[in-house]
């Protein structure tokens, strides 16, 4: 075996095991353990981010990068490395890195640190095996890790909501586990093992067997939907929200809903192919799922008195413009999905760090408690308003150049009539930032001497603590720099241009 | 060296043999107990890496009795498997004595039963006419009842007594089924059994001796509707007992029901149906009564009544389909079979750690251990992980296989069935999983427990969970379906 082709099969498991080998370890090593915990889960963060930056380097260089094996005859475990998985890896370890970071501060002096942040690792190590994952079955294995992971870490407080909520989210997912486990064996009844990318298989089985393969693709997205929070399968969502705020970061921006997400982009592009996917008329159906899903979501969003809950909603709006981008047939609305999977991260993530900051500084979770924060806590709440600004689309933030490309996609796909959801979107997104905005920076509060914190803790050197303060600036800056550096080699954007260039160049 | 018939006496007597040995001086040490019997799993490897496909077939003639015995890839991969629970079982049981204050006299009895055991299910592995599977099915289910009434509490007694008079009363529908075979075929081995029932049709007879065999098998494999006994066995015994007893007595019931089954009446569609059926409701029942299951190790039981009924499905896929549906069901049944073992024993041994070291018995019990006893814990979430069937154990590739059987044969019905087994799965595990999250619970005093106990369910719930990557390497020695 030459050197080049042994590194082709090192890379991937390597990625995977950083994961899943701090989890092990972490597992093994005692409580108390906090300082050997907290290097090893950095220097796991960072390892991992070093090895996809590297596999993304040697994928534009034209390296091949797999592993499998046969499980059973005719079912394989697949890994390969292609663009669009790099994405949802290089995103997820990206703001691994960060959400790590955070949660070390976040948690500092909480029991159950061992259980929390070996689940933590775990739930990274299956984000990484789904976007690696090169056929359904493997995706499958992973995406079902990802449920078991993070189950821990919403019941991680063990209050009654905070089980309450974690049950529900289990009914969700493992439900849609089924069915996705269904859809795929009938798949795999249907065509065979098919790799991620034999986009002729399904197209190449006839008349006879389109009904079904309709009638596949609405299961799986069903499957898929659920994860992704389309309404009506959002439900779990909002409720998770009692989770810590650094498992709010994961399911809502790293890992959860972006899984869910990047489901259906594989189903519709390397499965069914997304010009497979236009004639047999499901891609219509997508776009107005996503429609009603972006413009309930934002109304939701609107009626929430609490911070966090508004995020809440705001994510479920926010990631069906990934479902929509998808479902706008052509390149353009491709590259707006795509380079939105990676947007909608990185303002989601700042916006709960501030979010978790709030609440940790000041002991503040509702929005009418926000009043003057801007005077106490003046870097959290600039991280804060480039994340809203970015969600309404404010140019030159990220946010503007998804729904730049988002319009324009459906300008190519004769379906003005998206463009109206968006303008509609984004007012109603004006409508629940702005208000906390102005709380923020131009109403007197307690800082002015007007009132009292709810629960305010010993005033330290910076705000908050650094821990805290320093991944939501750098999560705010990153996103700022996406939008206004558009244009450079691997911005999110040019990325997701590649990765259409690459594998889904159409006529 | 390969390996010969000698071999295979070896591995027969040689655990009773040392039973007995250790029932003149009980072991305390885990140690001792993997030192002297660590060879016999390797011996057993061994015997299976040198089948190379090759099936050893044999006679035994006593007198005017000829008894036929056949090691083929499928008994050597469960005789591999019986070795290595035995020996878990084992290790565990050194420990628990040393937690628990079991009577001496009764500990003693322990080792000479598990021995018997070992050789009546390797005796039922190979077996390969009706008299041989007699022997080893009355030997296994002595043994059994034995070490079920060990305790020598009154519950213990009473459930074991109750056992005993179902194994019995199965005993008996056997005979009766295998005196009515030898009256019509003259003969009872397998292998010319099924030669005759493949070029003849079906006389009643036959059909009725087939449904006492397999009534007597269902009794004792504890397959819906005759259930009933299992549950409260496993309430009272001790928790090596009952892991043995789950992962491996109650299987090789099922084990000689599907032989019989695929030799006599392979074209019975019908009947296999009707099989498949009560595995269906066994799935159904099992699940339900492990939701409403009071105490731990009764869930733990009653799960077992539904995953057995999985294996029921086996029937209906296997009779009458095509050969590459007839393939994965047959694949998906072996691999059910020795995941499902692997990870009932662990999960006993879990359940049993964490009641020994809370010393509760209700599911309520069970707060605060993700603190206290996170190992044990995780090894019980491992175990359920495969009992679930979620990737990757070797439940989810079986459940995968199953699925792609039901649908290609268009079984619907099965699909169904296991999406609801599945829901009902995941339902009383997190039942038991929910439980250990919540943080406000009192402190409860909690017994440390030897490592070696935690270590030994950890390892069999890895194994469960890692041969649903690893299935083609076992899956490798499998015959094709059916008899051979």
């Amino acid at each position: 075996m030459s050197a080049a082709s042994a590194m082709s099969a090192v890379l991937p498991l390597a990625t995977l095991a950083s994961s899943l080998l701090t989890a092990a370890v972490i597992f093994m090593l005692p409580e108390q353990a906090v300082r050997t915990r907290t290097a090893l889960n950095l220097a796991a963060a960072l390892i991992k981010l070093v090895l996809v930056i590297w596999m993304a380097r040697g994928l534009v260089a034209g390296e091949v990068y797999a592993v499998e094996f046969p499980v059973v005859e005719g079912l394989s475990f697949v890994l390969q490395v292609d663009e669009l998985g790099l994405t949802f890896a290089g995103l997820s370890s990206l703001l691994w890195l960060f959400t790590t970071i955070y949660a070390i501060g976040y948690l500092e002096d909480s029991p159950n640190r061992r259980r929390f942040f070996g689940f933590f690792s775990l739930c990274v190590a299956s984000t990484l095996g789904i976007s690696l994952a090169g056929n359904l079955f493997t995706l499958l294995i992973f995406y079902e890790l990802l449920t078991l992971s993070t189950y821990p870490l919403v019941a991680h407080r063990g209050t009654p909501q905070a089980l309450a909520a974690a049950t529900v989210y289990l009914r969700y997912t493992l439900s849609a586990g089924l069915v996705l486990m269904i859809g795929m064996v009938a798949l795999q009844v249907l065509a065979g093992d098919l790799r991620f990318g034999q986009r002729e298989l399904l197209a190449a089985l006839g008349p006879e067997a389109r009904p079904w393969l309709i009638g596949l693709f609405w299961l799986l997205t069903l499957g898929f939907g659920v994860k992704a929070a389309l309404v009506p399968l959002h439900g779990w969502l909002p409720r998770a929200m009692v989770a810590p705020a650094p498992v709010s970061a994961l399911l809502h921006a790293v890992a959860v809903v972006k899984a869910g997400a990047f489901g259906i982009v594989r189903l519709v592009y390397d499965v069914y192919g997304i010009g497979f996917s236009a004639s047999l008329g499901v891609l219509d159906g997508l776009v107005v799922i996503a429609s009603v899903t972006i413009v309930y979501g934002s109304l939701r969003a609107l009626a929430q008195q609490e911070l966090k809950p508004r995020l809440a909603y705001s994510t479920v709006s926010q990631v069906s413009y990934i479902v929509l981008g998808i479902g706008l047939f052509g390149p353009l609305g491709t590259i707006a999905a795509l380079a939105h999977l990676l947007h909608q991260g990185l303002m989601k993530v700042t916006l709960f760090f501030c979010a978790g900051n709030y609440a940790e500084e000041l002991g503040i979770h509702r929005i009418d408690e926000l009043d003057g924060v801007g005077r106490r806590m003046p870097l959290s709440s600039l991280a804060f308003t480039i994340g809203a600004l970015g969600m309404i689309g404010m140019p030159p933030l990220v946010g503007f150049i998804s729904k730049w490309m988002l319009g324009m996609g459906a300008v190519q796909a004769e379906m003005p009539w998206v463009i109206a959801v968006l303008v509609a979107s984004t007012l109603l997104n004006a409508a629940y930032f702005l208000p906390i905005l102005n709380r923020l920076w131009f109403r007197p509060g307690p800082a002015h001497g007007i009132g009292t914190w709810p629960a305010e803790r010993a005033p330290s050197r910076l705000e908050t603590s650094a821990w805290l303060l320093l991944p939501a600036l750098a999560t705010a800056l990153l996103s700022l720099l996406a939008g206004m550096l558009a244009g450079l080699p691997f911005s999110p954007l040019q990325w997701a241009t590649r990765v259409v260039e690459q594998t889904y160049l159409m006529p | 060296m390969s390996p010969t018939p000698f071999h295979l006496l070896w591995l027969l007597f040689a655990p009773l043999a040392l039973g007995l040995l250790a029932w003149v001086r009980p072991p305390r040490h885990s140690g001792w107990v993997l030192l002297v019997a660590l060879p016999l799993p390797l011996l057993a490897l061994w015997l299976l890496l040198g089948l190379n496909d090759r099936p050893m077939t044999g006679q035994l003639a006593l007198g005017p009795l000829t008894l036929h015995w056949r090691l083929d890839g499928l008994a050597a991969l469960l005789w591999l498997l019986t070795q290595l629970l035995l020996l878990a079982s084992a290790l565990y049981a050194a420990g628990y004595v040393r937690t628990t204050t079991l009577g001496q006299r009764a500990y003693a009895w322990l080792w000479p039963l598990m021995g018997g055991l070992a050789l009546g299910l390797g005796l039922i592995w190979i077996a390969a006419d009706l008299l041989l599977l007699y022997a080893g099915l009355e030997l296994m289910g002595l043994c059994a009842v034995g070490m079920m009434l060990l305790p020598g509490s009154v519950e213990a007694l009473t459930a074991g007594l109750r056992y005993l008079l179902f194994a019995l009363v199965g005993s008996l529908t056997w005979l009766l089924g295998v005196a009515l075979l030898l009256g019509a075929w003259g003969r009872l081995d397998l292998a010319g059994m099924a030669g005759l029932a493949a070029v003849t049709q079906p006389d009643p007879v036959t059909q009725i001796a087939v449904a006492l065999l397999a009534s007597g098998l269902l009794l004792k494999a504890a397959i819906f509707p005759l259930h009933s006994w299992l549950a409260p066995v496993h309430g009272s015994a001790w928790t090596p007992v009952s892991a043995i007893h789950g992962a491996l007595v109650v299987k090789a019931s099922f084990f000689i029901l599907l032989l019989l089954w695929r030799a006599l009446l392979p074209e019975a569609i019908a009947g296999a149906w009707a099989l498949g059926l009560l595995g269906s409701l066994a799935v159904l029942w099992g699940g339900i009564q492990a939701w409403r299951a009071v105490g731990l190790k009764q869930l733990v039981a009653w799960s077992t009544v539904g995953q057995l009924g999985y294996l029921m499905l086996a029937f209906p896929l296997l009779a009458g389909t095509s050969a590459a549906v007839a393939m994965m069901a047959w694949q998906a049944t072996w691999l059910q079979l020795a995941g499902h073992a692997l990870a009932k024993a662990a999960m006993f041994m879990a359940a049993g750690n964490l009641l020994l070291s809370t010393g509760a018995h209700r599911l309520e019990g069970l707060t605060g251990t993700s603190r206290r006893l996170p190992l044990s814990l995780m090894t019980f979430g491992l175990a359920a992980v495969t009992l679930m069937g979620l990737p990757p154990s070797a439940g989810f590739t079986a459940k995968w296989l199953w699925l792609q059987a039901s649908l290609a044969s268009g079984q619907w019905l099965w699909v169904v069935v296991l999406a609801l087994g599945s829901l009902l799965s995941a339902i009383y595990v997190f039942r038991v999983l929910r439980c250990s999250f919540v943080e406000d619970a009192p402190e409860q005093a909690f017994r440390s427990l030897p490592l070696g106990m935690e270590l030994i369910a950890l390892v069999l719930a890895l194994a469960a969970i890692g041969l649903g990557l690893a299935a083609g390497w076992p899956l490798s020695f499998l015959g094709p379906a059916g008899v051979s």
